[in-house]
């Protein structure tokens, strides 16, 4: 691989051990997937911030790293932890394990990193230019940034996006080359979708079929409902991310590669699918029972405008269950000043930051009904929650808190 | 003394006894972090400590997590000693430079078998003596 003489410095420790620490790993990194050089990286979103997933080990290392005087050297910022920083008794996680999540925050704090703790940094002024290459980790977050953004970003592990944070570089390769962005499926879709819900399903079944390849879709209708076009973008691609290793997609006239190079982004070899129906994918998303413990919106985290809509549509409404909305703390705090907090606490749900239901302890807190509108979360909670999940549109979500049991 | 040869991952030396596994290994929630002993149901390693040993498998699986485990194995005395693999991944590329692990890849692992001793440098491995059955 090729260095240069200041990558080569870093390299021999002119930068301090922990500098040097971060470049041994690109440039292993670089080694094993044949990188040619380096890439200057001008963001970093770092996952791997929650107790509940890198445990004790995870605060070792990073307690570690902290000690060899490590720094991050571009804009950085923290993927969702175990908790709401302010909340978490009122989340029912104990102070055992809230402690230690004080403790990995308070270690990346120390390197610099901004505590932003959510999966949708570019809700919160963090996007990426057109072409810019970045060091993104989250699946969702780097779906997002790829696709809709045209950012360049691989989806990279907890640790190397902390070391490319720590020497602004990570090795070209993968999605950071042009020629490993076309697309390998062509997709038509032939059915309408309206919710987020509809391109969530579409995303799973798109994910399930396409594993680690890149899609180009075309056929989806104007996406000209109550949300923005970003919403229901964020749905689709957290579900390919979630149910397949989507880290890239096209959609024709919408994303930006596609609106510059439309069938062009086709490889030569590509496999073509059609997608006439999404009664599969609904049959595969939705379980069947009644109780419920917990209604939880937000993966990837809620914007200010779905956070908006849900409050306008449960104001006056009592829930039975508990009800939670998952989102940034900026987001929080923006839709606390228009009154849409309030209007959601006075139905009996819960605003929370920092956190979501895929890497909060819900289970130690004894959430075992879980209803989501998310088919990211629907796919995840199962395994990571052991709970037994429900999938529906954000409007049976909210009737299924009000009724206090799942119908659908 | 047959010579194998492979890519360095993180380069050193090395001797021990190797432990093999046809299957890939996913080092989290599936190693017991006090003694190395790999507790996934069904494994071909399954109840066996990695501790100390050369481990051979073809790749890692499951969360990039697992990097993490390699390196709290390291703190408290229960991690391989190296590892030689057929195709390293990000997981194990990651825990062996954050844990200082000698490894290498791209080797043809069903040349090794478990009761081995081999020798690890650079990116040669020597067998010094094959396990007699």
């Amino acid at each position: 691989m090729k260095l240069t003489d200041e990558e080569q410095a870093i390299l021999l420790g002119e930068g301090g051990r922990g500098a040097q620490k971060a470049m041994e790993i690109l440039v292993a990194l670089g080694k094993i997937y044949r990188a040619f050089d380096m890439v200057p990286v001008q963001s970093a979103q770092i996952a791997g911030v929650s107790y509940r997933n890198i445990g004790d080990p995870g605060v070792e290392f990073l307690a570690d790293w902290v000690q060899l005087g490590a720094k991050v050297a571009i804009p950085a910022f923290m993927n969702p932890a175990g908790i709401d920083r302010k909340l978490w008794k009122q989340m029912g996680v104990d102070a055992p394990f809230a402690k230690k999540q004080m403790k990995i925050i308070s270690h990346l704090e120390k390197m610099n990193i901004e505590p932003t703790l959510t999966c949708t940094p570019y809700h919160i002024g963090h996007v990426p230019q057109f072409g810019e290459h970045i060091a993104w980790s989250e699946s969702s977050a780097v779906s997002f940034a790829n696709s809709v953004l045209g950012a360049r970003t691989n989806r990279e592990g907890g640790p190397s996006a902390l070391a490319a944070a720590i020497v602004g570089r990570t090795p070209r390769f993968g999605l950071h080359l042009d020629e490993n962005r076309l697309a390998s499926h062509h997709i038509t879709v032939k059915t309408r979708l309206s919710s987020p819900a509809d391109y969530g399903a579409l995303g799973y079944w798109i994910g399930k079929q396409v594993g680690g390849g890149i899609p180009y879709i075309e056929g989806l209708a104007e996406m000209n409902g109550s949300l923005e076009v970003t919403e229901y973008l964020k749905a689709l691609g957290a579900a390919m991310a979630a149910s397949g290793a989507v880290a890239l997609y096209h959609i024709q006239d919408v994303t930006p590669e596609a609106v510059n190079s439309g069938h062009q982004l086709l490889k030569k070899d590509h496999i073509k699918i059609r997608v006439e129906q999404l009664n599969d994918a609904y049959q595969e998303l939705k379980k069947s029972g009644d109780k419920l413990d917990l209604v939880a919106l937000g993966c990837p985290h809620h914007s200010l405008e779905e956070i908006r809509a849900v409050a306008q549509t449960v104001a006056g409404r009592k829930f039975k269950v508990e009800f939670w909305i998952t989102t940034s703390y900026q987001i929080r705090q923006s839709a606390a000043a228009e009154g849409w907090v309030q209007l959601i606490e006075s139905a009996g749900g819960k605003v929370i930051s920092d956190t979501c239901m895929v890497v909060a302890p819900l289970k130690e807190a004894g959430f075992n009904h879980i209803a989501v509108n998310s088919a990211k979360a629907a796919c995840y909670l199962p395994s990571h929650q052991g709970a037994v999940t429900y999938w529906g549109t954000t409007e049976q979500c909210i009737q299924a808190a009000i009724e206090g049991k799942w119908k659908f | 003394m047959e010579i194998l040869t492979g890519r360095s991952i993180y380069e050193g030396q090395a001797k021990g006894e190797v432990l093999r596994s046809d299957m890939p290994i996913g080092f989290f929630g599936h190693v017991d972090l006090e003694t190395g002993i790999i507790k996934e149901p069904g494994h071909p390693l399954e109840g066996q400590s990695i501790a100390g040993k050369v481990i051979v498998f073809p790749t890692a699986k499951g969360s990039t997590v697992g990097s993490y485990i390699l390196y709290a194995l390291k703190k408290r005395g229960k991690a391989p000693l190296a590892f030689i693999m057929k195709d390293c991944e990000l997981i194990v590329a990651v825990g062996a430079i954050i844990s200082e692990i000698v490894g290498i890849d791209q080797v043809d692992i069903t040349k090794l078998h478990t009761g081995d001793w081999v020798s690890i440098e650079g990116n040669r491995i020597v067998i010094e003596q094959t396990h007699i059955y």
